[in-house]
């Protein structure tokens, strides 16, 4: 094949899988509200996607928090502004870092766990094997992951920044001797519930539509072998962090762009 | 025999491409009901597909395939699942849901589409456990189940719907020679039993000849033998005979078209 063919062949493959992947969105939300009556599926998946990526949640925010403090102290301090350091890091947690973060937590922990479960029920013919005794996996297997992804992810990212506040506290006041009272009272009078903890979690159900979305693509689209599997999963994890990353950038520069 | 209209399957004309790979290229099937018919080929014929295609999960490129009177590719996406509810299909895998255990996975079809109350499901399970041997092992998960059982559970479940027929993909391959004796025992007795019809999928030559009533041959796209297994052992095909008989050397050839031998050794480009 020619290089140009080539070129034009991979831009159709990845235009179709694009297509592919918003037909398979649409279908999934389709079977969303059927859910309601089915609420078991839902909570298994809120404890397999949710419960089971908090460890990592929690122990990564309060090493955000505590680096967030110190580095936010030394820099301060200079100014003689170590009392604002409260208000430093919560703001930084709750715009940026709690949803960013965790949403790249998210996708490593919970996005490749459901990539893999899903692409191996792909490989096994149970997802073949449901359609075939009549039941839509779609709407048996998918659309509960899809709702717990999409209900966990803003609830992970609070908890991120939840602790991570904690973990700034521990190294500015405990280590450190910044004020406690101003640590907080700053942060109470500066921290805007619209402005800053809104976006923070506007964002992250962006984060967590996205991340699962690709996850589940991912694994239902997935090349039904272990490599294609494998693949699948890098994919999920790669994809999943860059669209983070990139809508992050789009999500901040329409949320604080103008004020 | 005017029992040419009793047809549960009719496959007529039919077609199927993989991309510009053509996998049936006009192949005509009766499969009758109440019997057990054996669709047999070497491995990459396109069975697994041809199932697939019967069970309305692919498209035939062109021709049409008809079950109990309905045109699978014209039903509705809600009708097609009605059909799907009559049609049992034994995946090669056994396909079992790992997340649920050998009951639950019984129970899943029932509970899907049933709407029986959670009692009345136990004692359909337990049923059906039972025609399959394996009541005993009701608690036990997928991955502690030998390949047999796995397939037996599976067989279980297709039959939990009291369907009218099923599909059997590969159910002897990778069997020990006893639960291929339990195997072939289950499918002509369940097909007796429950008055089903049975489509065997299958390679191994001498357990589905065993069983079947009728037999086609399948090779590269086209139907090239069909008879009862005796019918199929006197064979005037060449190829069918080799088949049957499983001759590693024949109209088949033993090697992969390649080039010539002696050549190829001694030529220098090839190597690196
Ligand atoms: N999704 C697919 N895309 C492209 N080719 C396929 C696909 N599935 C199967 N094939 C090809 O179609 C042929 C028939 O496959 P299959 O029905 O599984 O054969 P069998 O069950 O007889 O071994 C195989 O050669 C396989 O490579
Ligand atoms: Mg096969």
């Amino acid at each position: 094949m020619s290089f140009f063919q080539q070129l034009g062949h991979h831009a159709l493959a990845a235009f179709q899988r694009l297509g592919r992947a918003n037909l398979f969105l649409w279908t999934v939300l389709v079977g969303v509200p059927g859910l309601l009556f089915r609420l078991r599926l839902l909570i298994q998946q809120l404890f397999a996607v949710g419960v089971l990526s908090l460890v990592i949640i929690v122990v990564a925010g309060l090493f955000v928090g505590m680096v967030l403090g110190l580095q936010g102290y030394y820099t301060l301090v200079d100014f003689g502004a170590e009392e604002s350091l409260g208000v430093m890091v919560a703001l930084s947690l709750v715009r940026e870092l709690g949803p960013v973060v965790a949403a790249l937590l998210f996708a490593g922990r919970a996005g490749s766990a459901l990539t893999a479960e899903i692409g191996l029920m792909k490989t096994t013919e149970q997802l073949s094997g449901m359609e075939m005794m009549a039941v839509d996996p779609l709407k048996r297997v998918i659309a509960p992951r899809f709702v717990a992804g999409v209900l966990s992810m803003p609830l992970l990212a609070a908890i991120f920044s939840a602790v991570g506040v904690m973990g700034g506290y521990v190294a500015g006041v405990t280590l450190l001797g910044v004020d406690e009272g101003a640590f907080w009272s700053q942060m109470q009078g500066r921290v805007d519930f619209h402005e800053d903890i809104m976006n923070g979690v506007i964002k992250s159900v962006v984060f967590g539509v996205v991340v699962t979305w690709i996850a589940l693509f991912e694994g239902y689209d997935a090349v039904p072998t272990s490599e294609g599997v494998s693949r699948a999963t890098t994919r999920t994890v790669v994809y999943a962090s860059l669209a983070v990353l990139g809508l992050d950038f789009v999500l901040t520069a329409l949320m604080f762009g103008e004020v | 025999m005017s029992n040419k209209k009793d047809n549960l399957v009719e496959v007529r004309g039919l077609t199927f491409k993989f991309g510009s790979r053509i996998i049936f290229d006009g192949i005509d099937l009766d499969l009758q009901r109440g019997k057990v018919t054996a669709i047999m080929g070497p491995s990459g014929t396109g069975k697994t597909t041809l199932l697939r295609l019967i069970g309305g999960q692919v498209r035939p490129s062109g021709g049409a395939i008809s079950v109990d009177g309905h045109e699978v590719a014209r039903l509705t996406r809600r009708e097609l699942f009605e059909l799907r509810k009559r049609m049992g299909m034994l995946f090669q895998s056994g396909a079992l849901l790992t997340d649920l255990s050998v009951f639950d996975n019984v129970a899943f079809p029932l509970r899907e589409h049933s709407g029986l109350p959670e009692a009345m499901v136990r004692d359909l399970v337990l049923m059906k456990l039972e025609a399959v041997g394996l009541r005993g092992a009701q608690r036990l998960m997928p991955s502690e189940l030998s390949g047999g059982m796995a397939r037996r559970v599976a067989l279980a479940r297709a039959i939990a719907l009291d369907p009218m027929m099923i599909m059997y993909d590969e159910p002897f391959t990778g069997q020990d020679p006893i639960s291929m004796g339990v195997l072939v025992k289950l499918i002509r007795d369940l097909n007796e039993v429950l008055g089903l019809t049975s489509i065997i999928v299958s390679h191994d030559v001498a357990e589905t000849a065993a069983i079947a009533d009728y037999i086609y041959v399948l090779s590269q796209g086209k139907v090239v033998g069909e008879g009862t297994p005796d019918e199929l052992h006197h064979a005037n095909s060449e190829w069918v005979r080799q088949f049957m008989q499983g001759m590693p050397d024949g109209p088949v050839p033993f090697h992969y078209p390649a080039a010539d031998y002696a050549q190829e050794l001694l030529s220098r480009e090839g190597r690196r």
